[in-house]
């Protein structure tokens, strides 16, 4: 039972899942405060090289070196997005073409291959990568044991972080002004509320999330470091977001719904369906699309959930 | 005490110096960059130099790495004049190097007079169709063109790696035992190379050649046509452009398509002038269409610079690729690039803004000084 389609995909698309997941709410919570940061490809590919790297070069235990290198991606990747938030927050830049230059910058062609290349990170395999924990011994629970209680520590992680972050948004002050900054900058700022330190940290937040996404790619997907790994997961995590209504919860059903568009391709593949590799890789992508432009019709229509103050620089003397 | 003011006039002589910074910007961070690995900056960019422009035949080479870089930096300046963001340049000229290489090897036996034009025209009309898509999703249902555009590009990236390594299609060579275990594409005949013009022993490629006019009419359409007039409006203000009866869905559809058959072209361009050969690999490692963005950006959206800023970044291209080893590590041009878009965009706050610097009255005035005025 617990080998078949069903329950193997639902398996993999948690699995499959979870970098996107980090990622789409970290490009959630920056575009809650107004900066909509196209550069989540590039800096999930920072995470993955900075992770990868910090995973071969610190030793010590296993927990604690791979610890190392998610707190490493993070860091790197939130250094990345300071980029975006200089430009975009305090230099006023156009905050699509801002994001762009950071996915060329930092992306396939750019700092994360060129990091990888000097340290010379390719073709070996990771000293330690994430591996599914048991919880309670319940892994060979029938159907719901391979889905839930197999599943390695960052995926709980992520599970954690989507609480968290309702908590935070719905549930705190510091959510009700980001929230009022992603609405109304000029109201938050007569409020009292430092719209810049708002966009600022949660530019970063973004940042940091989507570097831990993509050491996920390195750690835990491949276990090892290939150029241009992500193959456009930063892409689909924004298009997330938009998929989410800007809401976390909706951000974790989108994340697995496209995390079973990945993981069916592989799973077919090994079922021995015979179609061409490329239909099955192109499977989310199209899919992205797809819902794209059925988010875009209906209640899309009304924007529901998106912040008004999304995309527009905020200039206090213009206000 | 800084202050940042909106300028009220463009300064024209910060359109030049802007984007000359943004380069010598870029340049000293990535030296930063370089230094920071262990590499030598001065040696690496005299390299760069030397291999990308002076050394011998390096302009001719150069001019055809450029081919691309201003047809892509076309398409994105055609597009994001009006802000619509066709950010699927990378895949709009995968699928004209598609129709260029189809065409080239339906008509292989024919003369270059018929070859050429039906290549050229194959690679604008699928280019051009690869981007209606998302031009006519984004009209019909709104839905963001910058991500539907962007994933088309991985699917065209798919296409063709389908197209030369999973499939008996016919692009691909299967006449001999070698190519049906390494597969590989199907080589254009020699009446499909598109010929250059020899001018002061440097080579233009054709491609090239079509650039520059392809620029001059995207100059004339948005500066002299109706058409382009209202796409201007459009991207200087949608609402006001709605409320002046002008039809944006089908502007939008057709700037889209207007994007991607220059992307398309440039497809063309990379298969007639270049490679002859529709080549998965090798298209999809030069990335020509993202770079567009880049080329677009630092001539700030001027059909005219799009062409001068194409050669440097051809250079920059060209050389980086002559040049890639363990002294010249991968991702050291794509780098280059990010830095220099970085510090356009830095750039672009002194053309709309003045940023003055104030030092703090001397004698403010104090409220005590108003309220001694008194009703006589």
């Amino acid at each position: 039972m617990n080998n078949s389609l069903v329950v193997v995909t639902a398996a993999s698309a948690i699995f499959y899942g979870t970098p996107l997941l980090f990622a789409s709410l970290g490009e959630l919570l920056a575009e809650r405060s107004g900066v909509l940061n196209l550069g989540v490809e590039g800096m999930m590919l920072v995470g993955a090289v900075s992770g990868f790297w910090a995973v071969q070069t610190v030793g010590g235990p296993g927990w604690l070196s791979l610890l190392t290198a998610v707190a490493v991606a993070a860091l790197a990747a939130a250094a990345t997005s300071l980029i975006h938030a200089f430009l975009t927050v305090t230099l006023r830049a156009s905050q699509i073409v801002s994001g762009l230059a950071l996915t060329i910058f930092a992306g396939a062609t750019g700092l994360s291959s060129y990091l990888g290349h000097v340290a010379n990170l390719g073709g070996k395999p990771a000293h330690h990568e994430f591996d599914a924990i048991d919880v309670f011994g319940l892994k060979d629970a029938p159907v719901i044991g391979p889905i839930l209680f197999h599943q390695n520590a960052l995926t709980y992680g992520s599970w954690v972080l989507v609480g968290l972050a309702l908590l935070y948004l719905y549930r705190t002050r510091p959510g009700l002004h980001l929230r009022a900054v992603g609405e109304s900058p000029a109201t938050a700022d007569a409020m009292g509320v430092n719209v810049t330190t708002y966009r600022y940290v949660h530019t970063m937040l973004g940042g940091a999330l989507a570097g831990v996404g993509g050491a996920f790619f390195s750690l835990a997907i491949t276990p090892f470091w290939l150029d241009g790994m992500t193959s456009g997961a930063g892409w689909i995590a924004i298009a997330l977001v938009i998929f989410a209504f800007w809401r976390p919860e909706l951000a974790l059903v989108g994340a697995y719904l496209f995390g079973a568009f990945s993981s069916l391709a592989f799973t077919l593949q090994a079922r021995q369906v015979h179609l061409p590799p490329e239909v099955f890789s192109s499977l989310p992508y199209l899919m992205t699309i797809v819902v794209l432009v059925l988010v875009s019709t209906g209640w899309g229509r009304r924007r529901l959930g998106a912040p008004a103050a999304l995309g527009v620089p905020y200039i206090r003397e213009e206000r | 005490m800084i202050r940042i003011e909106r300028r009220l006039t463009e300064a024209r002589w910060l359109l030049v110096a802007v984007p000359v910074g943004s380069l010598i910007g870029a340049v000293i961070l990535s030296s930063v960059i370089l230094l920071a690995t262990g590499h030598d900056p001065l040696g690496t960019w005299q390299r760069l130099l030397d291999r990308g422009f002076l050394s011998e035949g390096a302009l001719s080479a150069t001019l055809v790495q450029a081919t691309p870089l201003l047809l892509t930096g076309l398409a994105a300046a055609a597009a994001f004049r009006m802000q619509t963001w066709n950010i699927g340049a990378e895949g709009q000229l995968y699928l004209g190097a598609v129709g260029a290489s189809g065409a080239g090897i339906a008509l292989g036996s024919q003369p270059a007079a018929l070859v050429i034009p039906a290549m050229v025209l194959a690679g604008l009309v699928t280019g051009a169709a690869w981007a209606a898509i998302p031009g006519v999703l984004r009209a019909v249902f709104r839905t963001n063109e910058i991500i539907t555009s962007l994933m088309l590009n991985y699917v065209a990236g798919l296409l063709i790696t389908y197209l030369i390594f999973d499939s008996q299609s016919y692009w691909r060579e299967l006449s001999t035992f070698t190519s049906r275990v390494f597969p590989q594409g199907k080589y254009l005949s020699a009446a499909a190379g598109w010929p250059s013009v020899q001018i002061a022993g440097i080579a233009i490629p054709f491609g090239f050649l079509l650039g520059m006019v392809a620029a001059a009419s995207l100059w004339l359409l948005y500066r002299s046509t109706r058409f382009g007039f209202e796409a201007r409006v459009i991207g200087d203000s949608r609402a006001a452009a709605h409320y002046a009866g002008i039809r944006t869905r089908r502007k939008i559809v057709a700037v889209m398509a207007l994007s991607g058959a220059f992307a398309g072209l440039g497809g063309a361009a990379e298969i007639g002038d270049f490679r002859h050969v529709l080549d998965p690999r090798g298209l999809q490692q030069a990335s020509f269409g993202y770079a567009g963005i880049v080329v677009a950006a630092l001539a700030r959206l001027n059909p005219f610079a799009v062409i001068l800023v194409a050669v440097l970044l051809g250079g920059l291209s060209n050389g980086g690729f002559s040049l890639q080893g363990a002294d010249f590590p991968a991702g050291l041009v794509g780098t280059l690039q990010g830095l220099i878009l970085f510090c356009a965009l830095a750039g672009e706050l002194l053309v709309r803004y003045r940023v003055r610097v104030q030092r703090p009255r001397r004698s403010p005035v104090h409220p005590a000084d108003v309220a001694t005025v008194r009703p006589a």
